[in-house]
């Protein structure tokens, strides 16, 4: 008779057990747990106590802060020398643009912050003239701005561009300029038309398969020697082209992984309803393979604002080049100048990449229309 | 049959014995690469006839409805779209699907749009229907499938049932003249089956023109005109359901419906 039941009383849904709080429980929780847990947990402090104290002193306690002298930087036992930073940090901006015209990058950057804030924004209000002013007003007002030779301003050429200013302007064009030209690419290489799959995938093969150096040194050493006589293009435009192109390649990849994942039903439907070719690919196919492919895209961007300083081996001063040509200002020779120098480019870096890697993170989350329970 | 072979685009005169024919196929032949999936298909689809299309799985009937809306090729043949014939012509192909509805097993929703935007994306980027209006249309189809409370959700959040009946409306939503069903209940659970089917046989009421895959036996005895059975890419048979299943003629024929019908 024990095969036969039939329920009675349904049981009503409760809240799930809670889990005693506190900090002492969660230490007792996650790191003494066994034995062997409490031995590890033992080693990893000491191991924190040993190592963290010499970068602290190294990086703040022993350090000589902005307004201090080399001097200070030289006794013995010194930190960092953030002195020296803080004295050179102009050069790191602006490399060797004239001092006299800071105004014009200074502008430039404000420009772009008051513009690329509100575009990163979903909810802030005139996306259309936002965008619009961002990547068509902004970079024309923002070349004459800074090359100068309009309006009276004086001419600055590029070759005294340089430092932040130089990284943020060949991960901005790359960036934007990748994106389309990705785009693009990865749709040509899904295309059935078999011309412009050959040519798309030529393409991508190609530039993934050469070094970013190798294809800096072409566009800076072999480039000119294919032109007319007396025609010259400008050095930093050849290495934006030469970023540009090349993580276009690496960026059309990624969204043809994200093409790719897309249930087949998605483009069927589409079909279905009577969208052509580009209104199903710009309404149906595109948002949802870029929002796949996210980590990807940011991945690639990352992977290109790094890069950049693969420039200075063409002879241009980026943020890295103007670290590392400074080091050798006799005026702040001391044991810890190179050091101090590097430490502040990668925390220069990291500051842009994490933020770029935080960014994408909100947006995936925002993104989420929780169809993949 | 030969006044159709005529290619009278839409909107031209045509001749009165096409207005009354929503779907011809003649001759038609299918391959994917070296299997030949479809054989000699001849159907003719009257304006407001009911089509059933059974059979064993692999018998091509999915592909034969899909080729009505060229989301498949066929090699040889004729079909003709509300006299419009399918050719390679992209301009023509969109032409035709925008007249012709289709519902997927799998619903296929767009699932970065609310079920609201779901249902006038077509309207608006493909006829070309002002906002309101299309959201306004599209309330009053989500009100005919009884979910207008969904409108603002996203498909994600939906049972199945209720996605199949958002990817119904959102066929009506483009005014459709045939609807193409491909087992619209294959992926629902058994509880949600009856819902779609609600919708379906209240649409056949109204007079739409319907081709259905399903193995809905019970639909095909209230609602359609005639059921084809399908078998190896070719019609084996097709009659009105009545005698379809009472009696059955071929073999083929017998042997499926002892096998589904117990």
């Amino acid at each position: 008779m024990d095969n036969v039941y039939i329920r009675q009383d349904l049981v009503d849904a409760r809240p799930a057990p809670g889990r005693t709080g506190g900090p002492i429980d969660w230490a007792r929780h996650n790191l003494f747990s066994t034995p062997s847990n409490s031995l590890l947990t033992v080693l990893g402090a000491l191991l924190l106590m040993w190592i963290i104290p010499p970068i602290y002193n190294f990086l703040f306690g022993h350090a000589v802060m902005p307004g201090g002298t080399v001097e200070q930087c030289r006794a013995e036992g010194a930190g960092a020398c953030w002195a020296y930073i803080a004295a050179r940090f102009n050069f790191f901006i602006y490399g060797f643009y004239p001092m006299t015209e800071y105004w014009r990058p200074n502008i430039v950057f404000a420009m772009l912050a008051l513009l690329i804030i509100p575009l990163l924004i979903p909810s802030a209000p005139f996306k259309r003239t936002n965008a619009l002013l961002f990547f068509v007003v902004f970079p024309v007002v923002s070349y004459y701005l800074l090359a100068g030779d309009v309006f009276g301003l004086r001419h600055v050429p590029t070759e005294q561009w340089g430092g932040l200013m130089v990284t943020l302007i060949i991960s901005l064009v790359g960036i934007i300029g990748s994106i389309p030209l990705g785009i693009l690419l990865a749709l040509g290489r899904q295309s059935k038309l078999p011309i412009i799959k050959t040519l798309c995938v030529m393409f991508i093969e190609l530039w993934r398969a050469v070094p970013l150096i190798t294809v800096l040194f072409m566009a800076s050493i072999m480039l000119p020697l294919f032109m007319p006589q007396g025609m010259t293009v400008d050095k930093l435009l050849r290495a934006l082209v030469g970023v540009t192109l090349f993580s276009s390649a690496y960026l059309a990849e990624v969204v043809r992984g994200g093409l790719q994942a897309l249930p087949r039903g998605q483009y069927e439907a589409g079909a279905a309803l009577g969208l052509g070719y580009w209104k199903r690919t710009l309404l149906i196919v595109l948002p949802q393979a870029l929002k796949n492919v996210i980590p990807g895209i940011v991945n690639t961007f990352i992977a290109l604002f790094k890069d950049t300083s693969l420039v200075s081996i063409v002879g241009i001063f980026d943020l890295l080049n103007t670290v590392q040509a400074a080091s050798s200002d006799i005026n702040w020779a001391s044991p810890t100048q190179a050091v101090t120098g590097y430490v502040f480019a990668a925390f220069m870096f990291w500051i842009f990449c994490f933020a770029m890697s935080r960014y994408s993170l909100w947006m995936e989350r925002r993104l989420d229309t929780g169809h993949k329970r | 049959m030969t006044n159709l072979s005529v290619t009278a685009p839409e909107g031209a005169a045509m001749q009165i014995s096409q207005t009354d024919v929503a779907v011809d196929v003649i001759d038609m032949h299918k391959w994917y690469g070296d299997f030949h999936v479809l054989r000699d298909i001849n159907l003719k689809v009257m304006r407001g006839e009911r089509i059933v299309i059974a059979g064993p799985s692999g018998s091509g009937k999915s592909t034969l409805i899909r080729c009505i809306n060229r989301l498949e090729e066929h090699q040889e043949g004729h079909i003709f779209v509300n006299g419009t014939e399918l050719t390679a012509d992209l301009k023509r192909i969109d032409e035709v699907r925008r007249e012709v509805g289709m519902v997927f097993q799998h619903f296929n929703l767009f699932p970065h749009l609310t079920i609201l935007q779901n249902l006038t994306l077509a309207p608006i980027w493909v006829r070309g229907i002002p906002k309101a209006e299309a959201e306004a249309a599209a309330m009053h189809y989500l009100e005919r499938v009884k979910i207008p409370e969904q409108a603002n959700k996203f498909p994600g959040q939906l049972s199945g049932g209720q996605q199949q009946r958002v990817a119904i409306a959102r066929s009506l939503c483009m005014q459709p003249k045939i609807m193409l069903f491909d087992e619209p209940t294959s992926a629902l659970d058994p509880e949600m089956v009856k819902e779609v089917l609600d919708v379906m046989i209240s649409l056949a009421e109204e007079g739409m023109t319907m081709l259905c895959v399903t193995h809905e036996m019970g639909f095909a005895r209230q609602v359609a005109n005639r059921v084809i059975f399908m078998d190896q890419g070719q019609i084996i048979e097709q009659n009105e359901p009545e005698a379809f299943f009472s009696n059955p003629q071929h073999e083929r024929t017998k042997l499926f419906l002892s096998q589904i019908l117990h």
